[in-house]
């Protein structure tokens, strides 16, 4: 196996697409966003619950897709759960950036290091760029998710 | 031997190629006859009077003579250029369904069908009020003829169907299927997109009333279809483009259509093109499709019991009757990890829903892993996937 792929498929990525955390429907939640990739068909429901001060109070996932999709949007829950909506903006910003552009450059988001080692999991993928869709499904359908609250 | 690998140049590198059900790759025999075409006796054609439009214009219709041998048409005029298999499909909905469908009519297509016959005929059903039946597959990806006798019924205008599937390979039984069809009154339509390359087609035989196939699919160029289509329905088509070439008369009270086929030909056909499909033919015609059947049959047989053997993984495609195709699922790998996975390996398979998203339905899948083989296919390409997967398993600690 050569790095790329070694990279792409580490074992913090096949845990996570193996055993994903929150993933589950929530009964509550203030907002929800359906994200599809039709090219592949890979599925992703995301539902959050923000209180009033603007914080992640919960947030999960259903769906189906490869590895990389599903790795992506369980980091992803991870990363946001206690935090504020302003927050998820910005990382959503810099996980867009990190995928599309040749920068790495995610340090003005002032991300925790786990969120740091997590992303940089989740960045192998730059290296197949057919690939990087599958990475980004959560992150853009997060950015739906908190345009589309619940009536 | 059957060995025909050296002449396709694109193999010279480091590639096992598994994706011919996407698309077939070129002989040296067609780009040198489009190229030496385009060096030596390129023109527009049916419009200059001077020799090398002509000779264009020959070698144009010299390759529509070609097609029609190739499938065994009774005249040369049945026989539509296209720019592909699914421009062909809608040409079929839209100039023929369109006129002669009326609510309530019934259009008959089969489960495994790809999206370019399901979505015009959707498009018909919602314009006109006609009714689409499906017929179902069986578990092992085969249709029985009696669910055709089934789903076939006095409200049946047209049946359309795909003669291999593009996921699991089955074969139709075109002959049977046309005869249920023409006892109700009803046309049948054959999608030869991926059996040209495989079977021998015959229209005169099976008595379509319409078949249609792209180029590129038998290892010609893109951007050419054919569409057969039955004399006597043809001459009662209206047209499904307009413009330049399909006419005999403009002015600007009243406009008069050519004779088919030109009719349906608007503006500058795929010239180049069909000097390559010509070609393509050629190649096909000079080694023997019932030589390539049998050769792709052997690296079919081959690579189901190799894959069968591999823990977790299985094989959709099982129908009794089927072409080189193999389609299958690995336990806990995603279609597209395994892709990726076997691209690092040389290996180049389809991973996805292969636009038949209503047989992924079916099949309760989301996606599937297709190897699909072609005339320069080689037992060595399936031990090359089979090694692959092993590979994508112990990644995925399976």
């Amino acid at each position: 196996m050569d790095n790329d792929l070694r990279e792409l498929y580490q074992d913090v990525i096949l845990d996570h697409g193996k055993s994903p955390r929150n993933f589950h429907a929530m009964a509550n939640a203030t907002n929800n966003a359906l994200g599809h990739n039709p090219l592949c068909g890979d599925k992703i429901d995301l539902f959050l619950s923000i209180d009033k001060n603007n914080v992640i109070q919960d947030i999960s996932f259903q769906g189906a897709g490869c590895a990389i999709s599903m790795a992506s949007a369980s980091m992803m829950t991870e990363m946001l759960k206690g935090k504020t909506t302003d927050h998820a903006v910005k990382l959503f910003h810099a996980v867009h950036n990190m995928f599309t552009s040749s920068e790495t450059d995610i340090k003005d988001c002032s991300v925790s290091e786990d969120d740091m080692d997590r992303l940089t999991a989740l960045s192998g993928v730059k290296e197949f760029p057919i690939r990087v869709k599958c990475a980004t499904l959560a992150w853009h359908t997060l950015d739906s998710a908190l345009n589309n609250k619940k009536s | 031997m059957f060995d025909y690998k050296k002449d396709f140049p694109i193999l010279n590198q480091k590639i096992v190629y598994l994706d011919t059900a996407a698309s077939a790759q070129k002989p040296l025999a067609v780009i040198d006859a489009m190229s030496d075409f385009i060096k030596h006796d390129y023109a527009n054609i049916h419009r200059g009077i001077y020799d090398l439009s002509q000779r264009a214009s020959d070698r144009y219709e010299s390759a529509r003579e070609t097609v029609k041998k190739f499938i065994n048409a009774r005249n040369t005029d049945e026989v539509i250029f296209t720019h592909g298999g699914t421009e062909s499909a809608n040409l079929v909905a839209y100039s023929y369904g369109r006129e002669f469908l009326r609510e309530g009519d019934e259009v008959v297509i089969t489960e495994l069908e790809h999206h370019a016959n399901i979505v015009p005929w959707q498009v018909l059903r919602k314009e006109k009020g006609i009714k689409l039946s499906v017929v179902p597959i069986d578990a092992d990806g085969s249709i029985p003829i009696e669910k055709f006798k089934t789903a076939i019924s006095d409200k049946t205008k047209i049946v359309s169907f795909a003669h291999v599937s593009n996921v699991l390979g089955t074969i139709l039984p075109v002959k049977e299927i046309t005869a249920l069809a023409h006892a109700v009154g009803a046309v049948a339509v054959v999608d030869a997109c991926q059996s040209v390359q495989h079977l021998p087609i015959d229209v005169q035989n099976t008595d379509a009333d319409f078949l249609f196939f792209s180029g590129h699919k038998l290892y010609g160029p893109t951007g050419i279809g054919v569409l057969y289509v039955k004399r006597a329905l043809l001459e009662k088509m209206p047209p499904y483009q307009t413009g330049g070439g399909m006419i005999s008369s403009v002015s600007f009270d009243e406009t008069l259509y050519a004779e088919a086929p030109l009719r349906f030909e608007a503006g500058t056909p795929p010239i180049i093109e069909a000097i390559g499909l010509q070609a393509a033919m050629n190649y096909v015609k000079n080694i023997g499709l019932d030589k390539i059947a049998a050769h792709e049959h052997s690296i079919l047989k081959y690579a189901d019991e190799k894959l069968s053997l591999i823990p977790g993984l299985k094989i959709l495609s099982n129908a009794g009757k089927k072409s080189a195709i193999v389609s299958f699922v690995i336990e806990n790998i995603h279609s597209h990890d395994a892709g990726t996975i076997l691209n690092n390996y040389g290996v180049a398979v389809r991973a996805g829903h292969h636009c038949a998203q209503p047989l992924m339905d079916s099949l309760g899948v989301s996606s599937t892993v297709r190897a699909s083989f072609g005339l320069y296919s080689a037992m060595e390409d399936v031990d090359a996937l089979a090694a692959g997967i092993y590979e994508a398993k112990k990644i995925f600690g399976n």
